[in-house]
């Protein structure tokens, strides 16, 4: 932070009044009825998908393309949208729910099958995918979804005006929208699942000891299906509630990198899922205060990331330094 | 007497304490120069710091150190090793890749030219009766050529006191009898050697001194070319010692079969099994030797179910189970210890209460529908803890803050407190001291009465002879045919586990 301030006065500005701006001022400001609802709007799909990663993470599986699932659940769940289009039941959004977790589950499954058939190596399929799944996005937003009300615009009909579809703030004002209760539920279920169940001890022996999650009886291959399929389906399902809420439609630049944001989110909370809770709205808090400084104090953009990319430097450097200093300390004592 | 002038090495009152251990309490003792002297000690009673403090790895907390009549403090190998000290490590460390030459260099403080090098390496190896050629992969080299490696290491730097910890363990007994006439050579020359062993009968053979080390303290200096092995042991222990028994009895049904079993390793610098058939009835102890690398891990890992084969290849009961994964095995009565405790039987980790669950989950049914019953698997952590003298503060500590001794005892204790049918053990005692190693051996010894198969993989001979009813050797993945204990002599032993491995030409040269 007095790095980040220094940047800051460097850069001719009050740097305790950026600061302000970007971890104050949104939670306790003038306008922090705004923020705050934007803070979890922004945190959900950064949870959501940092959640499903952190499973894998935890297991040795580095699942780096949850962009990619996060667009194809997008996908999706808006083409189940769109073919129901303008039917009025309570159906459609449960449907589109559905299509976008499968969505996203299926674009996993393509990186997985690739590792347990042929071994290839998960992190560069996956990221891969993330390449081509925008393309999709593209060729989606200009051709079988476009909206054919939209004058030749590329992007589909808005989601958000569509109330049968529409994810809708389920507390007005407050920003809540059913993907807040989901990241919250996948907290939960996380948490769990990695205390309680079988699975979850699966998960954590295979990540510190492959050799003896084998001799456990754990079976590689099904873990590392389980893993990417779950990460992907909550991608997916993040995906889902953007395109339906907060993003409104598909379009070209409809991904804003949460899936790639979602990995140091899952690496700032230390792969606990109370940790993620807490980083996804740190992180939550940076874009929304740098946006905010950004409007209010004239700071540009590219200042605003380089003061988020050193916060996450700092935080995981001193990770690195306790996490050496205690392998020093085990030599010694061995 | 010796007058200290004629010591090499002479400590005195070195003290080491670790955060709620003192490891070594006012330690003092000498070596004479071209001395053999041992080092002896139950696991935890501090050698292990003792050298590392002489070799420059530890800081004494108090006390010093003289080495040729000059202080001796070293703050790094680097220094120990200028000061003439080396040490041949019980773990070697080498890189599999690279070509033992290469090795060396490594290793060295001031490496010569390749070309020099390999002159020296191949002029010692022969003055030592040490055969080596510098121009091959570690990787291809057995576990006792690869120590060669590291004694010729040692060797290069002209040292004046030499520390060797627990170096036979992966020998055959013709390797280790070629080992101790280089020793003895070089002691004759004036090295000093620093010996650390649990085999006490190694040391009657080799060591003219030995320090005895009870819980940090010295406890007792002897000859021990004087005193029995059983005598040693005693003294080490602080107690009498209690020797397994085996009630006679008579062996049952055929419990486990490997038919044929034919199974290509999994890593590149693994054995492949290849052929290997036997049997094992209820009530019997089958042991099998053989120097390690020759397909040890491979066995266990075909027999719990970690490597899958055919499935007729492995039979439980004259059920065919080879292509079950370990869970179903287990369900059916086979289970198995794998030798590498930290990372293989258990995760280091993890506390003691989640390496219980680790491998008692079905049996134990420590899970139901896959939720986990935490206080389930407390509880039989805490029964292995009790019924096996796992040293350790609670169920709740990591794997990885037990000594080795202790952590054996606790996977050891796992795997009989849930009754198998069939129990295979690799290294059931590897690094054990002898009071735990004797426990362990009558645990295994109890579960054949019981009428448990068992099948003990060791490298360590004498356990074997104390156990074994039938004792058969794998050798490059073939396994010898199984034959009775009673009356196999040491030498017919070492053939069956392949002899020396060609060393015995280089010694006949000299």
């Amino acid at each position: 932070m007095i790095a980040g301030g220094a940047l800051f006065a460097l850069l001719g500005k009050d740097p305790v009044a950026a600061i302000r701006t970007i971890f104050w001022d949104p939670i306790f400001g003038e306008f922090a009825f705004y923020y705050r609802g934007q803070l979890l709007v922004k945190a959900a799909p950064l949870i959501l998908i940092a959640i499903g990663l952190s499973l894998g993470f935890r297991a040795g599986i580095w699942n780096i393309g949850a962009e990619g699932q996060y667009i194809v659940g997008a996908i999706c769940g808006a083409a189940v949208a769109l073919a129901l289009y303008p039917a009025d039941t309570r159906l459609v959004f449960p449907l589109a729910v559905i299509a976008g977790a499968a969505g996203g589950f299926l674009w996993a499954m393509i990186p997985a099958l690739l590792k347990t058939r042929f071994n290839t190596n998960e992190i560069l399929t996956s990221l891969l995918l993330v390449y081509v799944a925008e393309q999709l996005l593209a060729s989606m937003s200009l051709g079988l979804l476009r909206n054919p009300e939209g004058a030749g615009f590329p992007g589909s009909r808005n989601l958000a005006r569509y109330p049968a579809a529409a994810n809708q703030e389920l507390i007005a004002g407050t920003g809540i929208h059913w993907g807040v209760i989901a990241a919250l539920a996948a907290v939960a279920l996380a948490y769990w699942l990695l205390n309680r169940h079988r699975i979850g001890f699966h998960i954590r022996l295979a990540g510190q000891a492959p050799r003896a999650a084998r001799f456990a009886g754990v079976n590689p291959q099904a873990l590392t299906i389980f893993c990417l399929g779950v990460s992907g389906a909550l991608a997916g399902l993040a995906g889902l509630f953007e395109v339906t809420g907060p993003a409104g439609q598909i379009s070209i630049d409809f991904n804003v990198g949460y899936g790639f944001t979602a990995i140091i989110v899952a690496f700032l909370g230390r792969l606990h899922p109370v940790g993620i809770l807490l980083a996804g709205l740190l992180m939550a808090l940076t874009y929304i205060g740098g946006e905010a400084a950004q409007a209010t104090l004239g700071l540009p953009a590219a200042a605003i990331q380089a003061f988020q990319g050193m916060l996450l430097f700092f935080l995981l450097a001193v990770d690195v330094l306790t996490g050496y200093r205690l392998r020093l300390g085990r030599e010694r004592t061995a | 007497m010796r007058t200290e002038r004629d010591d090499l090495l002479t400590v005195e009152g070195l003290t080491k304490a670790y955060p709620g251990v003192v490891a070594n309490d006012g330690v003092s003792f000498s070596v004479g120069a071209g001395r053999v002297h041992a080092l002896l000690g139950e696991n935890g009673a501090g050698k292990s710091t003792l050298v590392k403090m002489i070799y420059g790895l530890v800081r004494p907390d108090a006390g010093r150190m003289r080495l040729g009549g000059r202080d001796h403090a070293p703050g790094s190998p680097h220094e120990a090793r200028t000061a003439g000290v080396a040490m041949v490590f019980q773990h070697f460390s080498l890189f599999e890749a690279l070509d033992v030459a290469e090795n060396v260099a490594l290793g060295m403080e001031a490496p010569p030219p390749r070309r020099e090098l390999s002159r020296r390496i191949a002029e010692v190896s022969r003055a030592y009766g040490l055969p080596l050629d510098p121009g091959r992969r570690v990787g291809e080299l057995s576990a006792g050529e690869r120590q060669r490696v590291e004694i010729v290491r040692c060797l290069l730097q002209d040292p004046r006191l030499l520390i060797m910890d627990e170096p036979t363990s992966v020998l055959t007994p013709q390797e280790v009898e070629i080992l101790f006439r280089t020793l003895r050579q070089l002691a004759e020359e004036g090295t000093s050697i620093l010996y650390i062993s649990h085999k006490l009968e190694e040391i009657r053979a080799l060591c003219d001194g030995a320090t005895i080390l009870r819980l940090g303290r010295v406890v007792g200096e002897c000859d021990p070319r004087d005193r029995s092995a059983r005598e040693l042991a005693e003294l080490m222990v602080g107690q009498s010692l209690h020797t397994p028994t085996r009630e006679p009895h008579e062996a049952g049904e055929v419990a486990l079969e490997a038919a044929g079993l034919t199974l290509p390793s999994a890593s590149p610098f693994g054995t492949t099994l290849r052929d290997v058939s036997v049997t094992v009835r209820r009530g019997e102890v089958l042991g099998i030797g053989g120097v390690a690398g020759n397909g040890q891990d491979e066995l266990l890992a075909a027999l719990s179910g970690e490597a899958r084969c055919a499935s007729a290849m492995v039979c439980l009961f004259g059920r065919p189970v080879g292509h079950l994964g370990p869970q179903t095995r287990r369900g059916l009565g086979l289970l198995s210890a794998p030798e590498e405790r930290l990372g293989h039987a258990a995760a280091p980790d993890m506390t003691l209460t989640e390496n219980a669950l680790l491998t008692g989950m079905l049996r134990e049914k420590l899970s139901r529908r896959g939720i986990l019953n935490w206080r389930g698997a407390r509880d039989f952590a805490e029964r292995i803890i009790e019924r096996f003298d796992v040293r350790t503060p609670g169920p709740d500590h990591a794997a990885r803050s037990l000594s080795g001794g202790n952590l054996q005892k606790f996977v050891i204790g796992r795997e009989v407190l849930q009754r198998p049918e069939v129990l295979v053990v690799n290294q059931p005692t590897w690094g054990v001291d002898a009071a735990a190693a004797a426990s362990i051996r009558q645990a295994l010894l109890d579960l054949a009465a019981r009428g448990a198969a068992v099948i003990v993989i060791s490298q360590d001979l004498d356990e074997l002879m104390e156990v074994a009813d039938r004792f058969a050797a794998l050798n490059e993945g073939r396994l010898t045919p199984p034959r009775p204990v009673r009356g196999l002599s040491v030498e017919e032993i070492g053939l069956m586990m392949g002899g020396a491995h060609g060393m015995e030409a280089a010694h006949a040269a000299q």
